[in-house]
C-alpha cells in the first residue's frame, strides 16, 4: 500500500484545468447567460434578469419550426433506424461468409465527414434547371413526377434529412449490436434448436430479452443524438436552415449565437437550456420504461 | 414421419433463408456505398458532360482527373487539408498529454479525494456540448482568440471518455510492476512512458484514432471561431463550396474536392479497422 | 430403442496457414447403444467425446456414416425433429425466464397436432419437476439457483418432452465435489425411474465407472475400448485404458519378457509362459501388490498413507514410468518394511503387459 500521493493532483491538473475551463464554467455560465435580459454582446451589459429570454425564445416562430422539426426527426428516424440496424444485425450475425466485409463496409458512414457526404446526398436529391438527379430518375421508373427534395415541399425536404440521418447513425448502432448479439452464449441457441423452436420464436423470446439493455441504450443514446441533429441538415440544406424551414433545436442555438441572425448568446443559452431539459425529460422516461422491461 | 421430407423441407428453409439474408445484406451494403461511388463516379466526370446529363449516367466512358486540379487551384482546399492536419495533430498531442496524466493519476496513485474527482469526471460524459459551446465562444472571442489555431484547439482538447477508457485499461495492469518499478529506484514519470504507456499501446492508439477522426469531422466549433477562410478546416472549407458552388454549380469539381477530404479517413479506417470498431463498440459516440 | 452408430467420422475443415489439415474429431466410430442403458463417453478432453454427442444430437453432421434411433436413419435429420433432449454442461437455462417458463419453453414449440393447452404443459412440467426434486422452485429465475438446482432444471427442461434419448453434456464439471457425488447417484436414479436411453459425456472415470452401465473409452476420436466399466477396468485393451481408468492410477514399467518370465530391473517377477522375448510396458494396478519379506519386486521404500481401512505404500524404482509407486493394501498386509526397501509379490490377474512401441495388450 503506497502511502498518499498528494502529487497526484498534479497530474490531474492539465485535465481539471481544461475541463474546468471549457466545461464547468460554461455550464454555470450559460444560466446565467439565459436569465441576463436583453444582454448586448458588444457592450456586455445587460437591464435585467429574468425569464424573459426563455419567453422570447418559446414565441420565436423560428424557435418552434426548429422543435417541430426536430421531434419529427427524432420520431421518424430512431424507431426506423433502430429497427433496421436490428435487422441487419440478425442477419450479420446468422452469417460467416463475407461477414468482415460487410461490417467493414456498414461502419464507413461514421468515419466519414458529415457535411461532404451530405453534399453527395444533396446532389442525389436535388432538381435544378439541368436534370432532376438520381432519385427523381429512380421514381419515375414508377411513375412518380419530379419532386424537388432539397428546396421543394417540407415533407420531402423532411424525408431526406430522416434518409440521410438514419444512414449515419446506421453504423454505429449496427457495431453495438452485433457486438450485444454475438456476447449471447451459442448455447441458448442450440437448446432452442433441439427443442424445435422456430426462428421467430428465438428471436423473440431469447435473442431479444437478452440484449434487450443494449436496444434499450441505443434507443436512449439515439433520442439524445437526434435531438442534437444539425450539421446533417447544414450538409443537405445550407447554413441557412431557418429560410430553409428546416432548421433544427441546435441549429437554432448557433444561428442565434453566430451568423447573419447572430449576437444573442442570452437566446441561445435560454434554447440550450431548454433543448437539455427536453432530452433530460426524455431519457428520464426511457429509464423508466426500460427498468420495467429489462428483466436482468 | 417422414424423415427425407422433414429433411428436405428443412433444406430448402435454411437455403431461403440464407438467400433473403444476403440480399438484405448486400442491399445495405449498397446503400452505404452508393453515395461513396456517386462521389467518386462524379469527381472524374467532366463539367460540360455532368451539366449535359438530363438523366443521370450510372457510369462514365471518359474519366478525367481535371476535377481534381480544379478542386485545388480554384479554392484553397490544400489550406483547409493543411489547417485541418495541424489542428487534428496538435489537439490530439496535446489531448494525449492530458488523457495519460489524468488516467494515471486516477489508475496508479492514491490521494484524498480520488474517487469523488472520478465521479464528477463522469458524470460530465453527460454534459451536452451544446451548453457549453456558448460561453466557450464568447470566451474565446472575449479572448481575442478566434481566426486563431489557439482558439479552435483549446476547447476541444479533453473528452472524458477517453480519460475514462484509458483509466480502465491502465488499472488492469498488476500493482505489482509498480512495486518492482520502484524497488529499483523508477520514477513515476518514468514508470508511466517506460511500462504503462507501452502496455497499454493499443487502447493509446485507439483514443489517438477516434480523436483524429473527430477532429477531422469537427464542423460546428470552427464554424462558429472562424470566419476568416484562411483557417477553415475541410468540413467549413466544403460549407462554403456548397454555399458558393465552385462559380457556375460546378458539382463534379466539388466532389473531387469531396473526395479528397474523406479519402483520408478511409485510409485510416481501413488500416485501424478492428482498433476502431473495438474502441467505438466500447462506447464511443459520434459527438 | 436401440441407437445405433456406423462408422461415423466427423472432420472439421482447416484453418488458413496455421492449420492447412483437416482435424478428424470423431473416426470410425461405431457402437449399439442398448435401449434403457446409462452409457458414458469417456476420454481425455479433445478426444472427439462431445462432438459424438452433438452428431447424436444433430447439432453437427457427420462427414460420414449412419445414425439409426431404433430403426430410423435420423442421420440428416435436424435436431428438432429427432425427439432428443440435451442437457448442456453450462445447462443454457434462459436467464430471464423462471423456472417454470423454462421447463414448459420446449412444449410451447408445438404446432398443430401436438399443440398443448396451459394446463398440459403445466401439469407435464410439474410432473418433470418432481421427477428432479424442484416443484418448490418453479418461480425462481436460474440466477437464484444454486449450481445443482440449475443442473436439475436443465435436466427437468430436457426430460419434459418425453425424448427418445437423454444426452448430458458434462453433467458434473461444474459442481462442486460435495454436490458431484449427490448429483451423479440423482442422475442414475432419474435414468433408472424413467427406463431412457442416455449418454453422457465426460473426462472423470471415476464418475463414468461409478454410474454407467456402458462405458465407451474415447483418444484422439478413435473408440479404445467399450463393455461394462467393470470389465473394462478389469481387462483393458491397451495401455492407454489401462491407464485412463483407476484410482491411483496404474503403475507402469519398462520390463522384458525373457524365457516366459517377465522381468523387471534385472529381476524375474512373474511367470509369463509362452510368450516370446519382448521388451513391454508392464502395468499393475494399485491393488495388485502383495508386500511379502521375499517378494521378487524390490522398490525403494518412501513412506506410507494411511487411509483407514487400506494403506498406500509408496515406494520407487528405476523402470518404473513415474517417480512415485502406489500399492494399495489392507492396513493388515502393511507390515512396515524392514530397511530402505521394500518387496512385493504380484497379483498375475492385476498385472497387465502391453507391447513397448504400440501398447497393444499382450495377453498371457
Amino acid at each position: 500500500m503506497e502511502k498518499n500521493q498528494p502529487k497526484g493532483w498534479l497530474y490531474l491538473l492539465p485535465a481539471m484545468a481544461f475541463l474546468g475551463a471549457f466545461l464547468v464554467y460554461p455550464l454555470v455560465d450559460v444560466c446565467v447567460y439565459s436569465l441576463e435580459e436583453g444582454y448586448n454582446f458588444a457592450s456586455q451589459t445587460y437591464w435585467g434578469v429574468g425569464l424573459y429570454n426563455y419567453s422570447y425564445v418559446l414565441r420565436d416562430p423560428y424557435f418552434l419550426q426548429a422543435v417541430k422539426n426536430t421531434f419529427l426527426l427524432v420520431i421518424i428516424t430512431v424507431p426506423v433506424s433502430t429497427g433496421l440496424s436490428l435487422l441487419i444485425s440478425l442477419a450479420l450475425s446468422s452469417v460467416r461468409r463475407l461477414r468482415e466485409l460487410y461490417q467493414t463496409i456498414y461502419f464507413l458512414p461514421y468515419v466519414t465527414n458529415t457535411l461532404a457526404v451530405g453534399l453527395v446526398f444533396m446532389i442525389l436529391f436535388k432538381r435544378t434547371p439541368y436534370t432532376d438527379g438520381l432519385a427523381n430518375l429512380v421514381l419515375s421508373w414508377f411513375g412518380v413526377a419530379p419532386i424537388d427534395f432539397i428546396d421543394g415541399p417540407y415533407w420531402a425536404k423532411m424525408l431526406v434529412l430522416c434518409l440521410y440521418t438514419v444512414w449515419i447513425v446506421m453504423p454505429f448502432k449496427i457495431l453495438i449490436l452485433t457486438s450485444a448479439l454475438a456476447s449471447v452464449d451459442p448455447t441458448y441457441y442450440n437448446a432452442a434448436r433441439i427443442d424445435g423452436t422456430s426462428k421467430l420464436r428465438i428471436f423473440t423470446r431469447i435473442t431479444l430479452p437478452m440484449i434487450s439493455p443494449t436496444v434499450f441504450y441505443l434507443v436512449i443514446t439515439g433520442f439524445i443524438g437526434a435531438f442534437k441533429a444539425y450539421s446533417d441538415a447544414v450538409a443537405l440544406f445550407g447554413v441557412d436552415l431557418n429560410a430553409a424551414g428546416m432548421n433544427t433545436i441546435v441549429g437554432y442555438i448557433y444561428d442565434m449565437l453566430y451568423g447573419d441572425a447572430g449576437g444573442y448568446p442570452s437566446y441561445a443559452s435560454a434554447a440550450a437550456i431548454i433543448l437539455f431539459v427536453i432530452v433530460l425529460t426524455i431519457t428520464c422516461i426511457n429509464l423508466s420504461v426500460s427498468r420495467k422491461h429489462v428483466h436482468y | 414421419m417422414d424423415y427425407a421430407k422433414l429433411e428436405k423441407a428443412a433444406l430448402t428453409r435454411r437455403r431461403v433463408g440464407k438467400a433473403l439474408t444476403y440480399t438484405l445484406l448486400t442491399c445495405w451494403a449498397g446503400a452505404v456505398l452508393f453515395p461513396f461511388y456517386w462521389m467518386v463516379l462524379t469527381s472524374v466526370k467532366r463539367y460540360g458532360a455532368y451539366n449535359a446529363e438530363w438523366t443521370p449516367q450510372l457510369y462514365t466512358l471518359d474519366p478525367t482527373l481535371d476535377n481534381y486540379v480544379q478542386a485545388f487551384t480554384e479554392v484553397p482546399l490544400a489550406g483547409y487539408f493543411l489547417n485541418t492536419v495541424i489542428f487534428a495533430l496538435a489537439t490530439t498531442a496535446l489531448m494525449l498529454l492530458v488523457t495519460v496524466l489524468a488516467a494515471f493519476a486516477f489508475s496508479r496513485l492514491r490521494f484524498p479525494g480520488k474517487e469523488l474527482v472520478f465521479t464528477l469526471f463522469l458524470s460530465f460524459m453527460m454534459i451536452p456540448s451544446e451548453l457549453v459551446v456558448i460561453t466557450n465562444f464568447v470566451t474565446i472571442t472575449e479572448l481575442d482568440l478566434r481566426n486563431t489555431f489557439t482558439g479552435l484547439i483549446l476547447p476541444s482538447v479533453t473528452s472524458v471518455f477517453y480519460i475514462y477508457l484509458l483509466k480502465e485499461h491502465f488499472s488492469q495492469i498488476p500493482d505489482e510492476l509498480y512495486y518492482a518499478a520502484k524497488v529499483d529506484g523508477t520514477s513515476d514519470l518514468k514508470y508511466l512512458w517506460k511500462v504503462m504507456i507501452p502496455i497499454c499501446k493499443p487502447t493509446v492508439v485507439t483514443i489517438t484514432i477516434l480523436k483524429v477522426i473527430e477532429c477531422w469531422n469537427s464542423y460546428v466549433w470552427p464554424r462558429l471561431i472562424t470566419d476568416d477562410p484562411s483557417y477553415y478546416l475541410v468540413s467549413n472549407g466544403i460549407q462554403q463550396l456548397r454555399e458558393t458552388g465552385f462559380g457556375r454549380e460546378n458539382i463534379p469539381a466539388m466532389m473531387a474536392a469531396v473526395v479528397v477530404i474523406s479519402a483520408p479517413l478511409i485510409v485510416l479506417f481501413l488500416i485501424f479497422r478492428r482498433r476502431i470498431m473495438a474502441g467505438v463498440a466500447k462506447g464511443g459516440m459520434k459527438g | 430403442m436401440n441407437v445405433t452408430l456406423q462408422n461415423l467420422t466427423k472432420e472439421f475443415p482447416g484453418r488458413g496457414k496455421k492449420q492447412p489439415q483437416p482435424v478428424v474429431a470423431v473416426k470410425d466410430f461405431t457402437f449399439r447403444i442398448p435401449h434403457g442403458k446409462l452409457v458414458g463417453l469417456l476420454g481425455p478432453s479433445g478426444c472427439g467425446k462431445s462432438t459424438t454427442l452433438n452428431l447424436l444430437s444433430g447439432l453437427q453432421k457427420p462427414t460420414s456414416g449412419r445414425i439409426f434411433f431404433g430403426e430410423d436413419d435420423v442421420t440428416d435429420l435436424p435436431p428438432e425433429h429427432r425427439g432428443v433432449g440435451l442437457v448442456f454442461q453450462n445447462y443454457a437455462l434462459y436467464p430471464h425466464l423462471t423456472v417454470k417458463q423454462n421447463i414448459t419453453f420446449p412444449l410451447e414449440n408445438r404446432k398443430g397436432k401436438e399443440k398443448l393447452t396451459k394446463a398440459q404443459m403445466a401439469q407435464m412440467a410439474l410432473e418433470a419437476a418432481k421427477l428432479v426434486q424442484i416443484q418448490e422452485l418453479m418461480d425462481r429465475r436460474p440466477g437464484e439457483l444454486s449450481g445443482g438446482q440449475q443442473q436439475r432444471v436443465a435436466i427437468a427442461r430436457a426430460l419434459v418432452k418425453m425424448p427418445r434419448i437423454l444426452l448430458l453434456d458434462e453433467p458434473l464439471s461444474n459442481l462442486d465435489a460435495r454436490l458431484r457425488l449427490q448429483t451423479r447417484e440423482e442422475i442414475r436414479r432419474i435414468q433408472r425411474s424413467t427406463g431412457i436411453t442416455t449418454v453422457f459425456v465426460t473426462h472423470d472415470q471415476e464418475e463414468a465407472m461409478s454410474i454407467s452401465d456402458l462405458i465407451v473409452v474415447m483418444k484422439d476420436g478413435v473408440i479404445q475400448q467399450t463393455g461394462a466399466p467393470q470389465a473394462v477396468y478389469d481387462d483393458p485393451a491397451n495401455l492407454f485404458v489401462a491407464r485412463f481408468l483407476g484410482n491411483p492410477p496404474i503403475n507402469a514399467f519398462a520390463g522384458d519378457i525373457r524365457g516366459g518370465q517377465l522381468y523387471l530391473g534385472g529381476e524375474a517377477v512373474l511367470q509369463t509362459p509362452g510368450l516370446p522375448d519382448q521388451p513391454v510396458t508392464a502395468a499393475v494396478r494399485p491393488e495388485g501388490f502383495l508386500p511379502q519379506a521375499d517378494g521378487p519386486l524390490r522398490c525403494a521404500f518412501r513412506g506410507v498413507e494411511v487411509m483407514g481401512r487400506d494403506v498406500t505404500i509408496l515406494s520407487a524404482h528405476p523402470d518404473h514410468h513415474a517417480p512415485v509407486i502406489r500399492a494399495i493394501v489392507s492396513a493388515r498386509e502393511a507390515a512396515a518394511p524392514a530397511g530402505d526397501n521394500v518387496r512385493f509379490a504380484l497379483k498375475p490377474d492385476k498385472v497387465f503387459l502391453f507391447h513397448r512401441d504400440t501398447g497393444e495388450r499382450i495377453r498371457f
